[in-house]
């Protein structure tokens, strides 16, 4: 019985040291310096006595707007991806046959090149004399350039593009499980395509559905380097503040604590959405 | 007995095909349900049965040719605009609704009135004998519950035909033969036409009023089961209902009710009157149960066969009884005959005893043994039963 359990707890001993050295030991390191003060070379002081004065300044009105952006670049790119995430994976699972293997591999194949070097061609597809606009205007369409560099748009088609593979494949995951014959059997008893798909394909594939959604929320929310290169330098979302106050302002407590609070905010998120949705789902 | 009904069928196929790629799958199907029966269409795995089925409901397009359901040409319209439910083979229930829910489906899509959903539901429930497991989840039903909620969903919408594509088909024996007394139950006490679709022929036989027999994507032969296993079309036919003997040879005389057939391995066998002429190659079919099966002293010097004497009324072939097997209501005999033929003999009588090795003597009357027609090619049937359909 003993060693029974043992040999169980063996098998997580990898995962669980995994998560205590690189997740649950930087975020008590975190939730240390958040509590100390800066010093004058930038550097994080604990020896001043400890305090949650940086919870306080991170909790100012002046940062609503912050928030309020990178809520709305993570939502739309959310919203975006789903929508174009689904019916790719609709298709892959339900007429991909015997080529769903490479069209997988397709979907994941950016991965290959990496994240900052895609976000840069994007860039160069984008700017004023880009290769957008330059198509745009060679045949015709425009005469002058489009502003698209620089923009929300660009933000979000940027982040869209990246979190795209995290959200098709669990959708795909959760389509492909759904039996074809419940969906005829939908069709069977009255219901036209769009009904069968509402009644049947789209309740089933809800847990899908979510987690794509949180795959592509929780990155878009922590994501800098988009809306940084991207985005330009007026573009503001929580993400690039902690990132520019560990990097360039030096302020390693209050950066800390805005991270700390970003984390929380994301699980405190993530738990209640599956818990919400999941009573509403699975009833 | 086609002729007799004037009425216009429930369903009517006409020159039904539907090719998948480059499989044929369903060939010039041409068929006539009738109001009310049970109908079933029966064959191997492959044979296009379900896909037919699936026509019928509108779950597969036809490559060409029309179904009709009372008359009206239905072949364009989609499954929701056809007046049929079916039920599917592995019951198809939908995991996210409990039992009330799965039934109310069709009627909810139908835009049914709150009290009239309850109130059919509750019916549905208890014509399939499942009353009070309306809250329950699929998933947590044993296999012959999950099977009665599909019918209870299919049939609470009151279709004018109730389709079952190998309905029993995941179930135990057991099970199977309970749900077969109950479908037939239910089918008489609704009163609609049933289309059945199965590959175990017993069941076929056991439910059906009438039965088709279909073999790559063609209606072999359609007929009653009384029919089928009396008077099989051919050697496929014969051979997939029941046990069948089934005996390769030449005629060599006919006579007014009988002839005289010389088998592949030499020996003389009866055969019936209505035979092909002298010198022509024939296929002989003959239950196990029609067949005698006398003790012979060992070493009598008899002939190899009494088919040969025209005046005996049965004729025999000999044999060495080769393997037993009882089965409860009889026992059933291999007997490897002179000549080294193979059959298969059901004796029922508890008297007939024989071991291994007992040399036996092999009677039947000759009205027993049917000719065949030959099966080179697979259908050709016409849809409708004959009994000698020897072409001339």
């Amino acid at each position: 019985m003993m060693r029974g359990r043992l040999r169980e707890g063996a098998l997580l001993f990898p995962g669980i040291s995994w998560l205590f050295v690189f997740f649950a030991a930087p975020l008590a390191i975190i939730f240390v310096v958040s509590l100390g003060q800066r010093d004058a070379y930038g550097g994080a002081v604990l020896d001043k006595g400890l305090s949650f004065a940086n919870y306080l300044r991170a909790l100012e009105p002046s940062f609503l707007p912050t928030v309020a952006n990178s809520l709305k670049y993570a939502t739309a790119t959310t919203l975006l991806a789903i929508g174009i995430s689904y019916p790719i994976a609709y298709w892959i699972s339900r007429h991909g046959g015997r080529r769903k293997g490479l069209l997988l591999i397709l979907v994941m194949l950016p991965f290959w090149t990496s994240w900052v070097i895609r976000t840069y061609a994007w860039m160069i597809i984008l700017r004023d004399n880009g290769v957008l606009n330059g198509v745009l205007q060679a045949t015709g369409i425009t005469h002058d350039p489009l502003i698209l560099l620089n923009t929300d748009f660009a933000v979000v088609l940027g982040m869209t593009y990246g979190f795209l593979p995290f959200s098709i494949l669990p959708l795909y995951v959760s389509i492909d499980r759904v039996d074809v014959s419940v969906v005829a059997a939908a069709r069977d008893l009255y219901s036209s395509p769009g009904q069968a798909f509402r009644h049947v394909t789209l309740p089933l594939t809800m847990p899908g559905v979510i987690a794509a959604s949180l795959l592509t929320f929780i990155p878009a929310i922590g994501d800098f380097v988009t809306p940084d290169i991207l985005g330009g330098a007026q573009t503001t979302t929580i993400a690039k503040v902690i990132q520019s106050l560990f990097l360039s302002a030096r302020d390693w407590p209050f950066g800390a604590a805005l991270g700390f609070l970003l984390i929380l905010a994301t699980v405190i998120g993530t738990v209640s959405t599956l818990r919400i949705l999941r009573a509403e789902v699975i009833g | 007995m086609e002729a007799a009904t004037n009425a216009v069928p429930e369903i009517r196929l006409r020159d039904l095909t539907k090719q998948f790629r480059e499989v044929l799958a369903v060939d010039h199907v041409n068929l006539e349900i009738r109001t009310g029966e049970f109908f079933s269409l029966l064959g191997p795995s492959g044979c296009g049965k379900t896909t037919t089925l699936r026509m019928m409901g509108g779950l597969e397009a036809p490559t060409s040719g029309t179904v009709e359901i009372r008359g009206n040409d239905v072949t364009r319209q989609p499954p929701e605009r056809r007046p049929v439910n079916t039920v599917f083979q592995n019951y198809a229930l939908f995991p996210h609704l409990n039992v009330f829910e799965n039934v109310a489906f069709g009627l909810r899509r139908r835009h049914e009135t709150k009290d009239e959903i309850r109130r059919r539901v509750g019916d549905a429930l208890a014509l399939v004998r499942l009353t009070g497991l309306d809250t329950r989840s699929p998933d947590r039903l044993s296999g012959g519950q999950q099977q009665r909620v599909a019918l209870a969903r299919a049939l609470v919408c009151q279709p004018m035909v109730l389709l079952l594509d190998e309905p029993l088909g995941a179930l135990d024996l057991k099970l199977r033969k309970q749900l077969q007394v109950e479908l037939k139950r239910i089918q008489r006490e609704v009163g609609i036409t049933f289309v059945y679709v199965t590959h175990d022929q017993e069941e076929a036989l056991t439910l059906s009023d009438r039965i088709a027999v279909m073999r790559a994507g063609q209606v072999e032969q359609l007929g009653s089961p009384e029919e089928l296993y009396d008077r099989p079309r051919n050697r496929f036919v014969a051979g997939f209902i029941g046990t069948t003997n089934i005996l390769d040879g030449e005629v060599v005389s006919v006579s007014q009710d009988r002839s005289v057939v010389r088998l592949g391995t030499g020996e003389l066998c009866p055969g019936p009157g209505r035979a092909p002429a002298a010198g022509q190659p024939v296929e002989l079919a003959i239950r196990p149960e029609a067949i005698e099966l006398r003790a012979m002293p060992g070493g009598a010097e008899r002939a190899s066969s009494l088919g040969g004497s025209p005046d005996g009324g049965a004729s025999a072939l000999r044999g060495n009884i080769e393997q037993s097997a009882y089965l409860g209501t009889g026992i059933s005999y291999i007997v490897r005959t002179v000549g080294g033929q193979l059959v298969t003999v059901l004796c029922t009588r508890p008297a007939d005893r024989f071991d291994t090795g007992d040399l036996v003597e092999l009677a039947w009357e000759p009205a027993s043994a049917l000719v065949l027609a030959p099966t080179d090619e697979p259908g050709q049937a016409a849809a409708q039963s004959k009994t000698d359909a020897q072409e001339a």
